[in-house]
């Protein structure tokens, strides 16, 4: 019988939430890895058994687990990430240079088609790969090569948090960074451009035309368009029609186009959600209402969704990897709260329930839909 | 044979008492010490100390006999009380926070 995973990583260990396809009843695994950050879990694709997590610690620095049994065992892999050659310097914040310094590992993405390959976005922005499972990494330099001089960090610090793949060409993939951009490789990763056009970021960047330090915050496609990217900026929500070649702004009718996650529904390429947050200095909703806005015309248009939602005295944040949709016939959308709820909707985003209430502050929520 | 005290976590990641036992060679110093409980468990290399530069992670502290070694050459000679297993060797995650 089908049904869904959820693999959510908090502040201090990470949950397995399982249930059959009617999404009624939840069981409930965890705290794996206790007390440790996990930044993020995704199962792969093409082996669902088979799960990656990033684990860290300010003590005792960076772990990636795994597991072959759908999160039951884990065992440690490969945690060493070396940036390739001199690793050099980007700009601080006080605008003079700064190395390259690891720090932890914001992003898993395994492979589409290969169970054993596996890709690693890391802080202070790099992307690695393992093709060995996670046993070993290998940076591609390609990536700092645009313009990673000029790369600065956002508040949260420089993470690669974002790694999308063409499901239709395994050439070409898109990374976003915090505070760097977004970009595109159409070879496998050895060479990157920012694909910035039409990003306005006025009060960070006072240069219209500058390609790289947009404080992009995620980007999300459908398997049937991967031409068609959405994006959550720092402010501003956006589409491209074009693979990133170009942005247009379809905030339209939202409370607030700040936020930080943006997903697509799972059988409706034109339906969007985004969780708009008062602002960037009050990273919380607005009017005290968790409100997630859903477009049914790829932007522009937005609606609020708040049935099952508390609208009153609400001050969590959802944060950019907490939002994830599966793919039974009745799309489910997830998202979980820096409160420490798991919020889940069987119908498209109509009706919330609670999955969970008093979890660690949640940092990343991915479903994966079992067979 | 040296007895090292690791921290819940680091016993957690690996599978281990608080506590366990090595054959080091002599003399043992900081290093020695950590390169054979790395050999041993090697899912702690980098939890201890930077894979590349072998430097003690910021708040990573080696305490023995009463004092604080962290801040000692790693091919410092340990205590002796540390080389016979009379004492243990504690590897301490530095409180931090407020």
């Amino acid at each position: 019988m089908s049904g869904v995973r959820l693999l959510v990583g908090t502040k201090k260990g990470a949950f397995i939430l399982t249930s059959d396809a009617r999404r009624e009843k939840w069981d409930i695994t965890g705290p794996h890895f206790a007390g440790w950050e996990i930044y993020h879990l995704k199962g792969s694709a093409a082996d669902p058994d088979r799960i990656f997590a990033s684990q860290c610690s300010g003590w005792f620095g960076q772990m990636i687990q795994r597991s072959q049994d759908g999160g039951r065992t884990w065992e440690p892999v490969g945690n060493k990430f070396t940036y390739d050659g001199v690793p050099g310097t980007h700009q601080w914040y006080d605008g003079t240079q700064h190395p390259w310094e690891f720090k932890r590992v914001w992003h898993v993405e395994p492979s589409l088609t290969d169970p054993e390959t596996v890709y690693a976005g890391v802080e202070d922005a790099a992307l690695f790969r393992s093709k060995d499972g996670g046993q070993s990494w290998q940076e591609f330099p390609g990536l700092r090569a645009a313009k990673g001089h000029l790369w600065q960090p956002g508040a949260g610090g420089m993470g690669l948090h974002t790694i999308v793949q063409d499901p239709g060409n395994s050439d070409r993939l898109y990374v976003a960074i915090s505070a760097a951009g977004v970009f595109r490789t159409d070879d496998g990763g050895q060479s990157w451009q920012p694909k910035s056009h039409g990003l306005k970021s006025k009060y960070e960047l006072p240069d219209p035309e500058a390609d790289v330090g947009h404080c992009v915050h995620r980007i999300a496609i459908h398997r049937s368009r991967p031409n068609v990217l959405f994006m959550q900026k720092h402010w501003d929500v956006l589409r491209s029609d074009n693979a990133g070649d170009s942005w247009q702004k379809i905030s339209g009718n939202l409370p607030s186009d700040f936020g930080f996650p943006i997903a697509v529904h799972a059988h409706e390429p034109e339906t969007i959600y985004v969780v708009p947050i008062k602002s960037d200095s009050e990273h919380y909703p607005p009017d005290g209402k968790l409100r997630v806005y859903r477009s049914r015309v790829g932007g522009n248009e937005w609606e609020a969704l708040t049935h099952g939602l508390p609208q009153s005295d609400c001050y969590v944040n959802v944060l950019r990897g907490a939002m994830s949709v599966d793919s039974l016939d009745s799309c489910g959308i997830y998202f979980g709260t820096t409160g420490g709820q798991v919020y889940g909707s069987f119908d498209s985003g109509d009706t919330w329930t609670p999955i969970v209430r008093d979890f660690p502050a949640v940092l990343s929520v991915e479903a994966q839909t079992l067979p | 044979m040296i007895r090292v005290r690791l921290p819940e976590h680091l016993r957690t990641l690996a599978h281990t008492e608080s506590e366990v036992e090595l054959e080091v060679g002599v003399p043992a110093t900081q290093r020695t010490v950590l390169d054979t409980l790395e050999a041993r468990y090697p899912m702690l290399r980098g939890t201890l100390r930077d894979h590349d530069t072998q430097r003690r992670r910021p708040f990573i502290r080696f305490f023995a006999c009463g004092e604080d070694l962290s801040h000692e050459p790693p091919d410092a000679p340990l205590p002796g009380p540390i080389a016979s297993g009379a004492e243990p060797f504690l590897i301490i995650g530095a409180m931090a926070g407020g």
